[in-house]
């Protein structure tokens, strides 16, 4: 069930948006990851991530390694706080995911830039805003999913 | 419960392990060919992603055709009947000054132009990395696609084949950051390099002396030079040209000719290289 719902958001993250929309398109496959990890840290962790982030590197051309490294990092700090951040309200909760999915586009935007010499450029940060919205529904979406199949 | 003690540990060893494994693959990856029997296999495996997230737009263009109006259908009948009359008018030209071209390369000693062989391919709609400007296309080494490979669409360059998979392969635009094509200008034959910087509609060209003679509107087609690109395909016209003289060098800026912006069809050339190998098969 949980593979499903990861699954579906490789696909959606794949879907091409129209160009104007494209640099606002937030990090799914990232967001719907950093749910599981909070809701279920023992099935969801660092390996999956690392094995969806290579998924996501082979999916949408980026140097192999770059998105398991940037996934597993997140992760990381998601399901090693996992009882903290569960009791924020939800509205806090996507304060701190904005500051989270900040560090993931910085690191990624840096390890890029040392792999396929990238200049910055301010609009790549725009997923940071969009991500944080998106996470109010993603929440609730999930919550409900995940309370209707009984995923433990 | 008990899960929730003693995971601390773990999880930081986990993470270690992540990062040293991540780490291993960037340098794998950059020192490997895009190539290689791993690369392919890995490729194909989420290949049947790029078939599910083409869908929806596959499905979009499907039911606009069915709702095209028949006047509209006659009238863009029409206008590709026009078309291809014009074509073949200019075609009738083109095989006769290719006879001529054979006959006067003969008499120069200089060995004639192969045809090479071609296919025609199309490009998924699939989002790609940020970083970086490619397309996927539906061919994949199962078609003999290779790396390498140079990519054209009805008008010009398109890119090259940077990674293949089963069904499905990638290509790298011409406007990419790592992408370089050496070229020459039309109207004088001065050779030169056209580089992307990342954006779909400008490329530059990197160390332009001052003194070289290139102007505005010049086109640039692909001098052949590398073996990698044929020769004579139109690359890109020159838009602006800074000449500071306080700097080594003056900055040439061009738009290319392919529309990248809006691509759907393309043709995968192969080099003579690999006709050559396969009738050594």
């Amino acid at each position: 069930m949980i593979l499903i719902s990861i699954f579906v958001a490789l696909v959606v993250a794949l879907i091409p948006l129209p160009r104007e929309l494209q640099p606002f398109q937030p990090d799914w496959v990232l967001l719907i990851l950093m749910y599981w990890s909070l809701a279920l840290p023992h099935r969801v962790n660092i390996g999956t991530a690392w094995l969806i982030g290579l998924l996501m590197d082979l999916a949408i051309g980026s140097p192999l390694g770059v998105h398991s490294l940037t996934y597993s990092i997140l992760v990381y700090i998601t399901a090693s706080n996992y009882q903290k951040i569960r009791n924020y309200s939800v509205p806090q909760q996507s304060l701190l995911i904005a500051l989270f999915l900040a560090l993931y586009h910085l690191l990624q935007f840096w390890v890029s830039h040392f792999l396929i010499d990238i200049y910055f450029l301010p609009q790549y940060l725009w997923p940071v805003l969009t991500g944080s919205l998106s996470w109010v529904w993603i929440f609730l979406l999930l919550r409900k999913y995940r309370r209707h199949f009984r995923i433990r | 419960m008990n899960l929730l003690f003693g995971r601390n540990a773990s999880l930081q060893l986990r993470l270690v392990i992540a990062v040293v494994l991540s780490g291993i693959l960037m340098v794998g990856d950059k020192y490997t060919s895009g190539a290689s029997t791993i690369r392919t296999s890995l490729n194909t495996l989420v290949s049947p992603l790029f078939y599910f997230a083409n869908i929806p737009s596959e499905f979009l263009s499907w039911s606009s055709q069915n709702l095209e109006s028949k006047k509209q259908l006659l009238a863009e009948n029409s206008l590709l009947k026009t078309k291809q009359l014009l074509l073949n008018e200019k075609l009738q030209q083109f095989q006769f000054l290719q006879n001529e071209n054979s006959k006067l390369r003969a008499l120069l000693n200089s060995t004639a132009k192969p045809e090479t062989k071609k296919i025609v391919t199309k490009v998924l709609s699939i989002h790609s990395n940020t970083y970086s400007q490619q397309v996927v296309i539906n061919k994949g080494f199962l078609d003999n696609v290779i790396e390498g490979q140079a990519v054209v669409d009805d008008l010009g360059i398109v890119g090259k084949v940077v990674q293949v998979g089963s069904t499905t392969s990638r290509v790298l635009l011409m406007t990419d950051n790592t992408h370089a094509i050496p070229v020459r200008v039309l109207r004088n034959n001065v050779r030169t390099v056209v580089e992307g910087v990342g954006k779909l509609n400008q490329v530059e060209l990197p160390h332009v002396p001052h003194s070289m003679d290139i102007r505005m509107g010049d086109i640039l087609v692909s001098s052949g030079l590398g073996d990698l690109f044929p020769e004579g395909f139109p690359v890109a016209t020159i838009t602006k040209i800074e000449r500071d003289e306080s700097k080594p060098f003056a900055k040439v800026y061009a738009e290319p000719i392919a529309q990248l912006d809006r691509i759907r069809l393309l043709v995968l050339l192969w080099s003579q290289q690999v006709k050559v190998e396969k009738k050594d098969e």
